[in-house]
């Protein structure tokens, strides 16, 4: 196979890179860790918002499924499922993949990372009984498979993620019996936390886990105040029964891939922890590597198919593949993405991506290839 | 009586565990990983290790940003050595 770009993760960043890429003429192979394409779009049963070009309106599983289908259509992309990237060789730059159980190497002209994020976890006491999930394990058991993950959650996390999770356990006939958030304001959408109080949810800000309790398993949680400086205030315990913990409380890039390439590497808390300096069009300082999706930051699936659009453009033009409509396609998610970052819920992401972005936010691709 | 505090469940590390060894002066995670196994289960320290380096910055009261990380080598998931016995083919 003569591949000039290899996309490492098959999620909305991946698929959205292979379909531009490919769409320029690139020879395309796509990896991915799973036995399905798409990603984390799959779990979501909910509509998105946004703008109609990343498909607001449909739900996040009909959108996997489209952009598989237009990825597969282009005789251009290849796509691989159980396909595991292992790892990258800086002296040649060389992919090993585990692919089924073959152990396969992969020379690509480029490479676009899209491997997203992993789930963050919390330190107290009982944080390891049977009942105590991540919120992306609930919505694969809940959302993929079809399993109910108890009777009674209490969720940990006020963010779109703890919000949206809580509704769809509510659709599933789930009884959530609230959410608990350390900071002092709700993190997530209004429009999501308001259907939450509508359904008579308690979302306590300012409090926090202090033990979860129960043998052989959970039975509930004592949840208790935090004062201004994050530290619990005694006296304020109170105890939620349960038989189910979902910790909603973020992500952190999954950017092992990265540091074994050399790029140049930042920790900001603002994007999730560590993420690759790079330049307008996701190129990392790795001059072969480029970056989209969460592994670039952790944010939302909308920003991560633009960046994904951004990606797969700029690494087929800088193997000077090209087509007629690429620079205006190119000029056009970058105001897509200025557009779906300029609300004051991304003021934390602005900042963020402020401090790893080399050169001008949105230089014309041919200044910045 | 409370439960522990696991900080690495693919290596049953504790929260107790990891303060020790801070004390008894591993200061980075490299020292940790090479004195208890944290985060060479199988996640790789995908989970923990963010956790981890929290508790390096509280103790040595610095950003956890400053903490410095170990290497990540190849490879980032487990393959059987009968796939690697059969040798790499060429894509």
């Amino acid at each position: 196979m003569n591949i000039d770009i290899a996309i490492v993760g098959a999620g909305p960043a991946g698929l959205m890179a292979a379909i531009k890429s490919g769409q320029a003429g690139g020879k395309v192979l796509v990896l991915e860790r799973a036995n399905y394409l798409g990603g984390q779009l799959v779990k979501q049963t909910h509509k998105f918002f946004g703008s109609k070009s990343e498909y607001a309106g449909e739900r996040g599983v009909d959108i996997a499924e489209m952009l598989v289908k237009q990825a597969q259509a282009n005789p251009n992309v290849t796509t691989w499922n159980n396909a595991t990237v292992l790892g990258y060789y800086q002296e040649d730059g060389v992919l090993t993949v585990k692919h089924h159980n073959e152990f396969i190497t992969i020379k690509a002209k480029k490479i676009i990372i899209a491997t997203g994020a992993s789930e963050k976890t919390l330190a107290f006491p009982g944080n390891d009984l049977p009942g105590i999930f991540g919120a992306g394990a609930v919505q694969t058991l809940m959302n993929v498979h079809g399993v109910m993950p108890g009777k009674r959650l209490l969720i940990v996390g006020a963010g779109n993620i703890g919000l949206i999770v809580a509704y769809q356990l509510l659709q599933a006939g789930v009884e959530v019996a609230g959410i608990v958030e350390a900071a002092s304001t709700i993190g997530g959408y209004l429009v999501h936390a308001a259907k939450i109080r509508r359904a008579g949810i308690p979302i306590y800000i300012s409090h926090t886990i202090k033990k979860a309790y129960g043998s052989p398993t959970l039975a509930g949680a004592t949840v208790c105040q935090l004062d201004t400086n994050w530290q619990q205030i005694p006296g304020t315990e109170f105890d939620i029964v349960a038989d189910g913990l979902c910790l909603a409380v973020g992500l952190t890039p999954l950017a092992e891939l990265l540091w074994q390439a050399g790029c140049t590497m930042s920790y900001i808390p603002e994007l999730g922890g560590y993420v690759p300096l790079r330049n307008a069009n996701q190129l990392t300082t790795n001059p072969s590597i480029y970056i989209a999706g969460d592994v670039a930051g952790v944010e939302e699936a909308s920003a991560a198919m633009v960046e994904g659009k951004l990606a797969g453009l700029a690494a087929a033009a800088s193997l000077g593949l090209t087509h007629a409509k690429l620079d205006q396609e190119y000029a056009d998610a970058h105001n897509q993405l200025s557009a779906l970052r300029a609300g004051s819920v991304s003021a934390k992401i602005r900042a963020g991506l402020a401090k790893v972005t080399l050169g001008q936010q949105s230089a014309p691709l041919l200044e910045v290839i | 009586m409370t439960e522990p505090v696991i900080i690495c469940r693919c290596e049953d590390i504790t929260l107790a565990d990891i303060q020790e060894r801070i004390e008894q002066g591993n200061h980075s995670l490299e020292e940790l990983k090479r004195e208890c196994r944290c985060g060479m289960g199988p996640c790789q320290g995908r989970t923990c290790m963010p956790l981890i380096a929290q508790e390096l910055a509280k103790s040595l009261s610095k950003p956890t940003g400053e903490v410095i990380l170990p290497s990540f080598r190849p490879p980032t998931a487990p393959i059987s050595l009968g796939a690697l016995a059969r040798g790499s083919s060429h894509d």
